[in-house]
C-alpha cells in the first residue's frame, strides 16, 4: 500500500467509526434524517462522476437508477419481506443489469446522444413502474419496516450508517478507478474516443465498465430510500431533481478528482437542506439556480480546481 | 414526545459531530421552555405540483392563528406557526418533520397538504405517539393505523365519493359508466374505489383509462371514450388536465346518451382554472368541498372568506379559496376546542377529546370515526349552471354551482342529460 | 373496440398534435442541432414567452398569435445577449463546453422558473381568442380549430426557416458554421457573431411557439420540466439541424402517441414514444435525417 492509499483508508474508518459512535451517542433524530439526505447525495454523485467525470459520458437517468434502487426494495420487501443488506444487494444487481443495457444501447452514440438517451431511458422505466400496479403504480406505496437490528436502537439511525458504508464504498471505488489504468483509459477515451480507440484503449469495455460499475453504485444508494420513506411513489422516486442535482454536485465540485463529487455534494446537499428549513420557499429554487451558474461560471473545474489553482499560485504544484 | 435529548452533554456533542445545521436554531428553541407561544408545526407545498393548493390551506390556518391570538391566545400563551416548504415531494417531508420534533420542538403537528407528503410521515408520528392533524390527505391511515390522526378533509369513508357521483348519475338513467383518470396517485385512488362501486352495483364500466401525466391533448382519448357510448362518465383528473379535459369535450363532443360528467376533476375547485374555463364548465357534475351556497355557511364562515378574500389577492393566492382554504382554518379550530376543553396540551388528551366529541367549524360540524376520518362524508356534488366566460365574481354568488349532495345541503335539482345542461 | 374511424381520427389528430411539437421544437433544432448548443433551458425560454403573451393577452386584449410576433424582436435581443453569456464563460474556453453549458442552463431554467412564480404565482394560466375551445366540423369529425392554428403556424415557421437558412447570405453562413467553423475563420468571416445572429433567430422563433404553446393548453411555471424530454426527443429523432425533419420527426411522435391513446392503453403513451427514440438511436445514432453520417 502506497502512503496515500493508507491516509484513504486511515480516514474512511475514521469516518465510519465517527459515524458510528454518532448513532450511538445522539439522541436527536433530525441530524440522522437530514444527514441520511446528504450521505445519499454524496454516493449518487460519486457514483455518477465514474462515467460522467473520468469518461465524459454525461448521464440524465440518475433519477431512472435511483428509481429502480427504490422499487428493486419494494418489490423484495412486498414479495419475500427481505431484509435490508438483500435489498441493496439486489439493487445492485439491477443496477449493473442496466447499466449493462445502457451501455450496449448506447454503443454508438457519443456526447448529448447519449444524454438524451438516458432522459428517454428514464421516462420509460418510469412509464413502467408507474404501470405495475403489483409494487402500488400511480398511487404510490406504504411500507412497514422490520425490526431494527442491533447494535442501533432505531431505524433511521442505522440506515444513516449503512448510506455512510455505501459512501466509502462508492468512494473507494470511484478512487481505485481513477488510479488504475481503468481511469487511464476512461481519460483517453473522453479526450478523443477516436484517437484512444486506435492506440489500442480498448474503449468498449470501458465504456460498458463504467456504466455498468456507476449504474450498479447508483441503484444500491437508491435502494435504502424506500425503507427511509416508508413510502414509494414513481413521481418521487424518478424525479428530476436526482438528475439534476447529481449532475449539479459533480460540476461544482470537480470531475478531475475523486474528491470532487464529494465536496460537491457535501456543499450543494447541506446548503439545500439548510434552506428547507430557513428561506423555504420558492427562493430556495432560486438559490440552487443561482448558484448553478455561479460555479459553472466563475469555477469551471469546481471547487477543487479553485483550490488547485489558488495553490498554483503560491507557485506549489502539487496533486 | 417519547425520545427527548436526555442531557446538556449530548447535546455538546451533537454540536460538535458535525451536525451543525441542526445545532444552529437549536439554542434559540431553548429560550422557548414552557410559556413562549404554543408552536404547530408543519410542511407545507409551496414549490412544485401542489404549491397552488398548500399556499390557500397556509393562508387559513395564518387567518385562524391571527383570529386565535386576538381573541387572547390559548392557555394564555400565543400561537406560532413553523412552516417549512415540502416541494410536493415525499422526499422531503421525513427530515423536515424531524427538525419540527427533535430540534423545533413545536407543541403540534399538522400535515402538509395533500397525500404524498404526508404518507411518509405517517409512521413517525405513530411511532412516536403523536397528534396529527390531517391536511386533504387520502387514506393515508388506512394500513398505518394511527389513532391519534383527524384529517381535516370531508371526504369520510372511501367509497362515499363514488357512491355519491353514481347514485347521481343511476338516478338520472345511468345504465354504464365510463372511468378516464390520471396517472397520478390521488386519481388513481377514486378511480380504484369507483370500479369497486361500480363492480357492487352491477354497473357495467365500458371504458376505463388512465393517461399519464402531462398529457397535452385530449381530443384522441375523448374520441375514444365517445365512440364507446357511456351514460356516466366519471373524470378523476389533475389542473393542467381538467382543463384540456374540458376543452376537448367541448371541441369533439361526448355524445347525447351521457347523463352525468365529471366526479372527481381536481382543479375546477380552483378560481384561476374556473376563471378561465367559463361557460366550458356548465353542466360538468363536480366534487366539491365548500361552496357558496346557503347551506354552507356556519358560525365565522362568512367573516372568514371576507379575510381570506382581502389577503389573498395581496399574496397572489387562489382569491376564491373554497377548496382548501376553510379547512386549514377548521384544522385550527379543532385543535382550539380539544386545547380548550382538555386544559393542557397532553397529546393524549387532546387525541381523546377530538375522537368522542362533535366538533363546531366554519365548515359545519366534524365528528370522526375510529380511523380518523369523517363518520360521514361531507364531500359536495354540485352542477355548475349558467357560468359566463372570464368572470370571476360571478363564483361567488350562490346558484353558479348547484348542490346535488348530500341531502341536508341539496339545494337543486340536477339537469340531464350533459348536453341538455350545457346549454 | 377497434374501428377504422377512430383510427383515421387519431391519426389527423396526431399529425396536428406532432405540428405543434414541431413548432416548440423548431428553436432547439436552430441552437442545439446547427450550434450544438446543450440549451436545456429551451423550454424555460418557451414558457416565459408563453407567460408574455399572457399578459398582452390579459391585459391589453391582444389576439395571442399577434401577441407572440410582438414578442419576437424582444426575445431575439434576449437570445443574442444569452449566446454572448454562454460564449464567453464556455464556447471560448473550449473543453468540457457542453457538459457544463448543460448545468448553466439548468440553473438559468430554474431561475426562469421562480421568477415566473414570483411574477404571476403558481395558478396555471391561459389565454382567449376566438380559435380557442371551437371546432371544424367535417361529417362526422371535429377538430379542434386551435389544432389546426398549431398546424399552419409548424408549416409556415419551417417553410421560412428553411428558405431562411438556404437562401440567405446569413442563412447560409449558419450553415457554414454549423459544419466547418475553422473554414469560416480562414475566409475572414467571424463564426462567433454569426452563431449568435443564429441563436437570436433561435430565440426568436419561441415567442410564436411560446404563443402556440399556451394556445393549445394552460400552461403553469414548471411546465418547461414536460417539455425538456420532447423537444430533445424531437430534435434528436430528426436528425440534428434539419428543420423539415424536425417537422417530420415530430409528427411521427405525436401519431405514435394519438394512436397509443386511443387505441391501446393510455397510460403507455410516454414510454412509446420514448422507446421509439432509444431505437432509433440505437440504430441510427445521426437520427432520420441527419447530417452527420
Amino acid at each position: 500500500m502506497t502512503r496515500s492509499s493508507i491516509a484513504f483508508w486511515a480516514g474512511a474508518a475514521v469516518f465510519l467509526a465517527a459515524v458510528f459512535v454518532m448513532t450511538q451517542v445522539v439522541g436527536n433524530q433530525y441530524p440522522f434524517f437530514a444527514g441520511y439526505i446528504i450521505l445519499q447525495f454524496i454516493a449518487l454523485a460519486v457514483a455518477w462522476s465514474i462515467l460522467g467525470g473520468y469518461a465524459g459520458y454525461v448521464n440524465f437517468g440518475t433519477s431512472a437508477f435511483y428509481g429502480v434502487g427504490v422499487y428493486a426494495s419494494v418489490f423484495l420487501v412486498k414479495a419475500f419481506g427481505a431484509p435490508l443488506p438483500l435489498q441493496i444487494l439486489a439493487g445492485a444487481a439491477m443496477g449493473a443489469l442496466m447499466g449493462l443495457a445502457l451501455g450496449l444501447l448506447t454503443l454508438r452514440m457519443q456526447g448529448i446522444f447519449f444524454s438524451i438517451a438516458t432522459i428517454a431511458l428514464t421516462i420509460v422505466i418510469e412509464t413502467a413502474i408507474t404501470n405495475w400496479r403489483y409494487v402500488g403504480g400511480a398511487a404510490g406505496i406504504q411500507i412497514q419496516r422490520p425490526e431494527v437490528t442491533a447494535p442501533f436502537d432505531n431505524y433511521v439511525q442505522m440506515l444513516f450508517f449503512v448510506q455512510a458504508l455505501l459512501v466509502v464504498l462508492a468512494v473507494a471505488i470511484s478512487r481505485y478507478i481513477q488510479n488504475s489504468w481503468i481511469g487511464r483509459g476512461l481519460q483517453a477515451l473522453r479526450d478523443d474516443e477516436l484517437a484512444a480507440e486506435c492506440t489500442g484503449v480498448p474503449t468498449l469495455r470501458l465504456k460498458l465498465l463504467a456504466c455498468v460499475i456507476s449504474g450498479a453504485l447508483m441503484c444500491a444508494v437508491g435502494a435504502p430510500a424506500a425503507m427511509y420513506l416508508q413510502y414509494a411513489d414513481p413521481a418521487s422516486a424518478f424525479n428530476l431533481n436526482y438528475s439534476v442535482s447529481t449532475l449539479a454536485m459533480s460540476l461544482i465540485g470537480g470531475t478531475a478528482h475523486w474528491s470532487g463529487p464529494i465536496i460537491g455534494a457535501i456543499v450543494l446537499a447541506t446548503t439545500q437542506q439548510l434552506l428547507t428549513v430557513t428561506i423555504s420557499s420558492e427562493v430556495n429554487v432560486l438559490v440552487l439556480g443561482v448558484m448553478l451558474v455561479l460555479f459553472v461560471v466563475g469555477a469551471p473545474d469546481g471547487i477543487i480546481g479553485l483550490i488547485a489553482r489558488l495553490r498554483g499560485n503560491r507557485g506549489k504544484g502539487e496533486a | 414526545m417519547s425520545k427527548k435529548v436526555s442531557s446538556i452533554s449530548r447535546r455538546s456533542l451533537l454540536a460538535t459531530a458535525g451536525a451543525a445545521l441542526a445545532a444552529a436554531p437549536l439554542g434559540a428553541n431553548l429560550l422557548h421552555a414552557q410559556q413562549g407561544p404554543i408552536r404547530i408545526g408543519m410542511s407545507m407545498p409551496q414549490t412544485g405540483g401542489l404549491a397552488g393548493g398548500g399556499k390557500a390551506s397556509l393562508l387559513g390556518i395564518e387567518i385562524w392563528r391571527d383570529d386565535v391570538n386576538a381573541a387572547g391566545g390559548l392557555l394564555g400563551r400565543k400561537v406560532e406557526l413553523v412552516v417549512y416548504d415540502d416541494k410536493s415531494s415525499a422526499s422531503e417531508t421525513p427530515a423536515i418533520y424531524s427538525k419540527l420534533i427533535d430540534v423545533d420542538k413545536v407543541d403540534l403537528l399538522f400535515a402538509p397538504y395533500a397525500t404524498v407528503p404526508t404518507a411518509p410521515i405517517m409512521p413517525m408520528v405513530k411511532q412516536r405517539g403523536l397528534l396529527l392533524i390531517g391536511n386533504f390527505s387520502f387514506q393515508v391511515n388506512s394500513k398505518v393505523g394511527h389513532d391519534m390522526w383527524f384529517n381535516n378533509a370531508p371526504w369520510g369513508p372511501a367509497d362515499s365519493w363514488a357512491t355519491s357521483f353514481l347514485d347521481i348519475g343511476q338516478k338520472a338513467g345511468g345504465k354504464s359508466m365510463a372511468l378516464l383518470a390520471a396517472d397520478q396517485e390521488f386519481a388513481q385512488n377514486l378511480a380504484k374505489t369507483a370500479r369497486e362501486v361500480a363492480a357492487k352495483r352491477n354497473l357495467p364500466v365500458v371504458f376505463d383509462q388512465a393517461y399519464p401525466p402531462a398529457t397535452v391533448e385530449f381530443s384522441s382519448i375523448i374520441r375514444a371514450l365517445k365512440a364507446s357510448k357511456p351514460d356516466i362518465v366519471y373524470v378523476a383528473s389533475y389542473p393542467p388536465d381538467s382543463a384540456g379535459i374540458l376543452r376537448a369535450v367541448n371541441e369533439i363532443g361526448i355524445g347525447d346518451n351521457v347523463k352525468v360528467f365529471g366526479g372527481g376533476m381536481v382543479g375546477l375547485q380552483f378560481g384561476a382554472v374556473m376563471e378561465n374555463m367559463g361557460s366550458l364548465l356548465n353542466g360538468v357534475v363536480n366534487y366539491n368541498t365548500w361552496l357558496p351556497e346557503k347551506s354552507m355557511y356556519f358560525d365565522g364562515t362568512k367573516e372568514f372568506f371576507d379575510k381570506y378574500t382581502k389577503r389573498a389577492v395581496e399574496a397572489k393566492i387562489d382569491p376564491l379559496g373554497y377548496y382548501l382554504a376553510p379547512f386549514g382554518y377548521a384544522s385550527g379550530q379543532l385543535i382550539e376546542q380539544a386545547i380548550k376543553a382538555v386544559g393542557s396540551l397532553d397529546q393524549k388528551a387532546l387525541a381523546k377529546y377530538l375522537r368522542e366529541n362533535t366538533h363546531k367549524t366554519i365548515v359545519g360540524p366534524i365528528a370522526f370515526s375510529p380511523d380518523g376520518e369523517r363518520k360521514e362524508t361531507a364531500v359536495l356534488q354540485a352542477q355548475f349552471r349558467g357560468v359566463v366566460d372570464k368572470n370571476m365574481e360571478q363564483f361567488r354568488t350562490s346558484g353558479k354551482q348547484v348542490i346535488l349532495f348530500p341531502d341536508n345541503l341539496k339545494s337543486g335539482e340536477l339537469i340531464a342529460p350533459f348536453e341538455a345542461a350545457r346549454k | 373496440m377497434f374501428s377504422l374511424d377512430l383510427l383515421l381520427d387519431a391519426v389527423v389528430i396526431g399529425v396536428l398534435l406532432g405540428c405543434f411539437y414541431g413548432a416548440v421544437s423548431l428553436g432547439l433544432s436552430v441552437s442545439f442541432g446547427l450550434l450544438d448548443v446543450p440549451h436545456v433551458a429551451h423550454p424555460a425560454f418557451l414558457v416565459l414567452a408563453s407567460y408574455a403573451v399572457y399578459f398582452l393577452n390579459e391585459h391589453y386584449a391582444v389576439d395571442p398569435l399577434l401577441a407572440g410576433l410582438l414578442i419576437t424582436p424582444v426575445f431575439f435581443v434576449f437570445g443574442l445577449a444569452a449566446y454572448r453569456l454562454y460564449y464567453e464563460t464556455f464556447e471560448k474556453r473550449g473543453s468540457d463546453a457542453a457538459v457544463r453549458g448543460i448545468a448553466f442552463f439548468f440553473g438559468i431554467a430554474f431561475i426562469i422558473e421562480v421568477l415566473i412564480i414570483l411574477q404571476f404565482g403558481v395558478d396555471q394560466r391561459s389565454v382567449t381568442a376566438d380559435y380557442i375551445g371551437k371546432a371544424l366540423r367535417l361529417g362526422d369529425f371535429r377538430i379542434p380549430y386551435r389544432l389546426l392554428v398549431a398546424f399552419g403556424v409548424a408549416t409556415a415557421l419551417t417553410v421560412l426557416l428553411t428558405l431562411y437558412l438556404s437562401r440567405t447570405f446569413m442563412g447560409r453562413a449558419i450553415q457554414a458554421v454549423a459544419q466547418d467553423q475553422e473554414a469560416l475563420r480562414l475566409m475572414g468571416t467571424n463564426p462567433v457573431k454569426i452563431k449568435q445572429w443564429a441563436f437570436g433567430i433561435a430565440t426568436a422563433v419561441l415567442g410564436i411557439s411560446g404563443a402556440l404553446l399556451i394556445i393549445v393548453a394552460p400552461v403553469d411555471p414548471t411546465l418547461d420540466r414536460a417539455y425538456i424530454g420532447r423537444t430533445f426527443c424531437v430534435v434528436v429523432m430528426a436528425g440534428l439541424g434539419s428543420m423539415g425533419g424536425t417537422l417530420v420527426a415530430a409528427i411521427i411522435l405525436g401519431v405514435a402517441e394519438s394512436i397509443v391513446l386511443t387505441m391501446f392503453g393510455a397510460s403507455w403513451a410516454p414510454a412509446i414514444s420514448f422507446a421509439m427514440l432509444l431505437g432509433i438511436l440505437a440504430v441510427r445514432p445521426q437520427g432520420l435525417f441527419g447530417r452527420r453520417s
